[in-house]
This record gives C-alpha cells, sequence and structure tokens, in this order.
C-alpha cells in the first residue's frame, strides 16, 4: 500500500505532488471568493460579502481576545493560516487527498510560525533579555530550554499532519471494507451511499477545523508569550 | 520451519513495533478525559466563563496529544515508510 502523494509530473529533478497541485487549487479558490466577496461592496452586506465578513470579523475577535491591543498587526497571518489549512484539509469532502496530510506542507507553516515568534520575542526584549528568559530561573536549564524551544515547531507539524493523515488512513480503510461488502452482495456501490456519512463528516469538516484553530491558537499564544515574558525575579 | 529472511523478521518486528508504539494513547487518553472533566467541572460552578475554558481546554487538550501524536508518527512510519527494511 503506497502512502505517499502522487507525483502528477516533473520539471527535471523537482517532482510536482498532488500537495503542490491542490494547494494550488485551494489559493485559487480562496483568492476568486475574495475576488468576488469584495468587488461591489455595499454598506449593507449582501451574498459573498456577509460570508467574507463574518470570517473576517471571527478572525479579528479571535486574535484580539487573545493577543489584545497588538492584534491588527497579526490577524492578517492568522486568518490566512486557518483558512488555507482549514479549507486544505477539507479537500477530502472532494475525494482529493488533503493537503495537510503532508508533512512538507505543515512544516513549512510551522517554521514561518517559529521564526515569527523568536523575532519578535527578540525584538520586544532585546538580545540580552531573550537569552536570559532562555536561562531562567537558572543557567543549566539553558539546553532544557533550548530543546524545549525547537521541539514545538516540530510538534506544530506533527499534529496536523498526524490528525488528517490518520483520517485519510481510517478513510480510505472504510471506502475499502465497503466496496469490497457491496461486491459481494451487488454489482453497484451500494454501501458507500450513506454509511460512511458520519465519519465523514469528523475526519473531513469538524477535525479540520479544529486543527487548523488549534494551530492558530498555539501561534497566537506563543507569540504573545514571547513578547509579554512572565515576570520572574 | 522454511527459512525466515531476515527482512521477513524486520517487517513482522515493525508491525509489532508500531502496535506497542500506539500503546502511548492510553495516557493520552486518560490525559485528555481528565481535562475535559475538569473543564465541566468548572463550567457547572462558574457558567458565565465558558467560553475561555473551553478555548484553554482546547490548548490543553492539543499539547497532551502531542505525545499521541508522536506514536501515530512512529506507527506509521515504521509500516509504511520504515527506514530499516
Amino acid at each position: 500500500m503506497e502512502l505517499g502523494p502522487r507525483v502528477i509530473f516533473s520539471i527535471g529533478p523537482v517532482d510536482v505532488t498532488e500537495t503542490v497541485c491542490f494547494a494550488w487549487l485551494v489559493s485559487i479558490v480562496i483568492l476568486i471568493f475574495a475576488y468576488f466577496a469584495t468587488r461591489r461592496m455595499t454598506q449593507v452586506p449582501k451574498g459573498a460579502q456577509t460570508v467574507g465578513e463574518i470570517l473576517v470579523g471571527f478572525v479579528y475577535n479571535m486574535v484580539k481576545d487573545v493577543m489584545g491591543d497588538v492584534s491588527e498587526k497579526y490577524a492578517p497571518y492568522i486568518g490566512t493560516l486557518i483558512v488555507f489549512l482549514g479549507f486544505g484539509s477539507m479537500l477530502g469532502l472532494l475525494e482529493l487527498r488533503p493537503i495537510t496530510s503532508d508533512l512538507n506542507c505543515t512544516a513549512p507553516l510551522a517554521l514561518v510560525t517559529f521564526v515569527l515568534i523568536h523575532y519578535n520575542a527578540v525584538k520586544a526584549q532585546t538580545a540580552r533579555g531573550y537569552i536570559k528568559e532562555l536561562a531562567s530561573p537558572y543557567a543549566f536549564m539553558l539546553p532544557l530550554n533550548i530543546i524545549s524551544e525547537t521541539i514545538f515547531p516540530v510538534t506544530l507539524a506533527c499534529r496536523i499532519f498526524g490528525n488528517i493523515l490518520a483520517g485519510v488512513i481510517i478513510m480510505s480503510l472504510v471506502y475499502g471494507a465497503l466496496e469490497t461488502l457491496s461486491e459481494m452482495l451487488v454489482p453497484i456501490p451500494l454501501l458507500q451511499i450513506a454509511i460512511p456519512l458520519p465519519l465523514n463528516f469528523w475526519f473531513d469538516m469538524f477535525e479540520p477545523v479544529l486543527q487548523a484553530y488549534i494551530f492558530c491558537m498555539l501561534t497566537m499564544v506563543f507569540i504573545d508569550n514571547g513578547t509579554h515574558p512572565v515576570e520572574s525575579d | 520451519m522454511t527459512g525466515l529472511s531476515g527482512t521477513d523478521l524486520i517487517a513482522a518486528m515493525s508491525a509489532l513495533g508500531a502496535g506497542i508504539a500506539m500503546l502511548a494513547m492510553i495516557g493520552v487518553g486518560i490525559g485528555i478525559g481528565f481535562n475535559a472533566g475538569k473543564t465541566v467541572e468548572s463550567t457547572a460552578r462558574q457558567p458565565e466563563a465558558q467560553g475561555t475554558l473551553l478555548k484553554l481546554m482546547l490548548i490543553g487538550v492539543a499539547l497532551t496529544e502531542t505525545a499521541g501524536i508522536f506514536a501515530l508518527v512512529v506507527a506509521i512510519m515504521l509500516l509504511f515508510a520504515n527506514p530499516l527494511i
């Protein structure tokens, strides 16, 4: 059984996989939606503009709740993350492979978050304060703190990757079993009609939203922690 | 007994190892259950704080889940992308 994403085409030594193509697809769909939602904006929103306003308002409120007065600066990044990861993980509904079931998709995003956290931490508390924070409460804790800081992007990338990949594996097992069973009874795919619906709802709708939310939440919490260090004496 | 090649043995042991790796889920289940139970208790005591508590619970669940996800990644690697074979 082959688990990795298929290679669609290759340019020289570079393989363009399903993940990359579907990421383009998601980006294009989001761009088209954003274009139509903001094309003829009116004071009283209607149609696509309403959906867009709900989404943007939700993201801005969520970021404001966690990060306070600097939220305007980070809200666009958090909104991009939640929309891209959410829709990217929901591709299973269209019988496509979710892009987040590939570590190559989630690891770069986690790396961007990692850089953002530490760039802002250094900017907020200067390089000296940053090292002092790493070496707290005692100097010999420095290696442990460095390990715990560097393991964070790994866990962030692995969390959404593991959850979505587990969903993909379970869904393929369920569909395979139902296919075999229905071929035993009648030669038409009868059993696949409504039986996997609850599983589809869980793995392709609820889990992506929850995981995208958790990804954004942890990003926000850690950026906030870095810029407002806990006072220690 | 017919000859058992080294690769076969590694494959069999990898399958066993994947199963054993998933035992980490015991701890994760206990942890998440504890987390959710405490959240329910707190919500019953102070219903107006439900929104904040839910948010905190989700972060706690995510952090608890990490160990289980690592176990899952190890199990998937052993089964589908085994570096030993």
